[in-house]
């Protein structure tokens, strides 16, 4: 049976934490299908990498080893995928919904004419029917994703194109050593056989890799503001209260769109995925896309004027009230109260 | 320099944040006509990207080329009345319920009736975020893609110099034309509406809307040739009709849950200063907080 395919994001030797995430997720399929996990890493010196990749299951590694395929560049890494697939027909292929995996994904999809939905926040295998064929089909990949406005959650199915592929956003999936002795394969792959000329067009001249300074996933709290904070100066509040508590600054997107807070604080389906002990939302209304990002936190405090905010479904302690006047409350009586 | 061929890609889309009851069709494809429709944000980045070139290099021409429903030439309108040249609208009932991969093969299919050096488009739509277009048809025409565009920095003997926007970082490279590039929203946003422009382009119209306006306007197009937008249908393009629409989609909708929320049991507290400090005390005492 044809396997479970995870494309393995490599920055300087190490393996994304997307990949590893996807490499859990992909165990478990791959264990519902009755299939082997299988992944791909293409880089340049990655003597060792699949120590990195066998504990969460993995039954073979592809390892693509060569100058030309780091650091990360479009045509080359898709040149090699597309080559693999057609040859190794992979079932499902997953891939971290990344600036390279987002980049990367399409253009392997549309070559292949296989399907790719982006930024699922949920895999799982289950049967199709298709109503107008009447054709059923058995162990498809569910991929199931917020859409449209986040009024709808979609599950989406690729009947007949193979791999069925989906990206998943970083931090989504949960992280799993399944077995820190797991034995796998290391298969190699010949690059010189699949590169071209046509494939090296584009030329990488400066490239600037910082770690983010922001560390949402890490944090034990966080304090986070939507639209409902009105203004950048507003935000300040919210960083007092995060400064007192030890916690972290998040926002929805909302927040960010509207200029009050930077991209890499933004918090749901197209920004990070945070579960910490503590989430404090302030004037966040609690769309779906906002909330598929917060809401595995331990517990929740709502803030907001409206009574019936979506959030509050959401709260353990729902504060309905101008956050101007709450947070500086909860900043005077957690002084009081901690010492 | 010899001036350039660009043409943006660009999509009129809902307006995802003013989403009503009716949306969402029963099929689960949307209901366009139920929602306020905009020029997608990140497009009109790549529209000033494009603006831009044509600013730099004398006899560059820009084209917008947009698939969707007859009043998808507003944002033809919309690019002209910013200084963009002309505009194509990909129009058909042939396309409805396209998924990204059987957009791009129309789109693909129509870019090849054109001239072009460059096409660009923004990183991705409000409507999907999926950001797939771009790539797939750069893919579907062969050509190299530059994703993540923030700014093209020069464009000498054919080649594009592109500062990229990643999650870690940036990026510059070098691209050779023709080729695909996708712009980020943090690019410089697009100049605003020229009057001279708006007021030379105001009745512009696509077929569609040719055939809903009255004898007067006849006149005035025979008067101003200019004011006629090319429109396409399936007919216009060379495309295998199996690749179109939903049956040119790999990806199919198995079912739409309407979001309900799970209510969880919440303490409701007022905004004063006894519900505050009782939730602070508790909150450190079961050691939520330090």
């Amino acid at each position: 049976m044809n396997s479970v395919f995870v494309y393995c994001e490599i920055e300087e030797g190490v393996v994304a934490d997307v990949s590893l995430e996807l490499l859990t997720k992909g165990r478990t399929l791959a264990n519902k299908l009755g299939v082997k996990l299988e992944a791909v890493a293409l880089g340049h010196g990655l003597q060792g990498v699949e120590k990195q990749i066998f504990p969460y299951g993995t039954d073979v590694v592809w390892v693509g080893d060569d100058e030309r395929l780091a650091p990360y560049s479009t045509l080359p890494h898709a040149k090699m995928l597309v080559r693999l697939f057609e040859r190794e027909k992979p079932q499902v292929a997953l891939m971290g919904a990344t600036s390279v995996g987002r980049d990367l994904g399409p253009r392997v999809s549309s070559f292949l004419h296989s399907g790719l939905t982006a930024d699922c926040t949920s895999l799982e295998i289950g049967d199709y029917k298709d109503v107008k064929s009447g054709k059923e089909y058995q162990n498809l990949l569910y991929q199931i994703r917020p859409a449209f406005g986040g009024n709808i959650v979609a599950t989406i199915v690729n009947p007949d194109c193979r791999p069925q592929m989906a990206t998943v956003r970083e931090g989504v999936m949960r992280k799993e050593v399944l077995d820190a002795n797991y034995k796998g394969e290391v298969k190699r792959l010949d690059v010189d056989a699949w590169l071209e000329d046509a494939d090296l067009v584009v030329r990488i001249i400066e490239r600037h890799m910082e770690k983010s300074k922001v560390n949402l996933k890490a944090a034990p709290i966080i304090v986070a503001g939507g639209y409902g904070v009105g203004s950048k100066e507003n935000f300040n509040l919210l960083y007092e209260l995060a400064d007192v508590l030890g916690a972290e600054v998040g926002a929805s997107r909302a927040a960010v769109d509207a200029g009050f807070c930077e991209h890499e604080r933004q918090i749901g389906q197209t920004g990070t995925t945070v579960r910490p002990k503590l989430y404090i939302a302030c004037g966040i209304s609690g769309q779906i896309q906002h909330t598929a990002g917060m809401e595995e936190s331990s517990m929740v405090i709502a803030i907001n004027t409206d009574p019936n905010a979506p959030i509050n479904k959401f709260a353990d302690y729902v504060i309905t009230g101008d956050l101007n006047v709450v947070i500086p409350k909860m900043i005077q009586y957690y002084k009081k109260n901690s010492k | 320099m010899k001036g350039l061929k660009i043409v943006v890609l660009a999509k009129q889309v809902p307006d995802t944040r003013n989403v009503g009851k009716d949306a969402m069709k029963a099929d689960g494809t949307v209901n366009r006509a139920a929602l306020p429709a905009i020029f997608n944000p990140e497009d009109l980045n790549a529209l000033e990207q494009a603006l831009r070139l044509k600013d730099m290099i004398e006899g560059t021409t820009v084209h917008i080329l947009t698939m969707g429903p007859g009043r998808a030439a507003e944002i033809i309108r919309e690019a002209m009345y910013r200084g963009a040249d002309g505009g194509y609208l990909l129009s058909d009932r042939a396309f409805a319920g396209s998924d990204t991969l059987a957009t791009s093969y129309a789109l693909s299919c129509a870019l090849r009736n054109l001239e072009y050096d460059l096409i660009i488009c923004g990183r991705q739509a409000i409507d999907g975020d999926t950001a797939q277009v771009g790539p797939q048809v750069a893919e579907k025409l062969r050509l190299p893609q530059v994703t993540y565009a923030e700014n093209i920095e020069r464009c000498e003997n054919g080649r594009l110099t592109i500062k990229r926007r990643l999650e870690r970082g940036i990026e510059v490279v070098e691209c050779p034309m023709p080729c695909v590039v996708t712009v980020n929203g943090s690019a410089a946003e697009c100049r605003p509406r020229n009057a001279r422009f708006v007021m030379k382009y105001k009745y512009a119209r696509a077929a569609q809307e040719v055939q809903e306006a009255g004898e007067d306007y006849m006149q005035l197009l025979n008067e101003r040739p200019y004011l006629k937008l090319t429109e396409w249908s399936v007919n216009d393009i060379t495309c295998d009709s199996n690749e179109l629409g939903l049956s040119g989609s790999p990806t199919k909708v198995k079912n739409i849950e309407n979001v309900v929320f799970q209510a969880k049991e919440a303490k409701v507290l007022a905004p004063n200063d006894a519900d505050i400090d009782a939730m602070m005390k508790e909150l450190i005492t079961n050691h939520t907080i330090g």
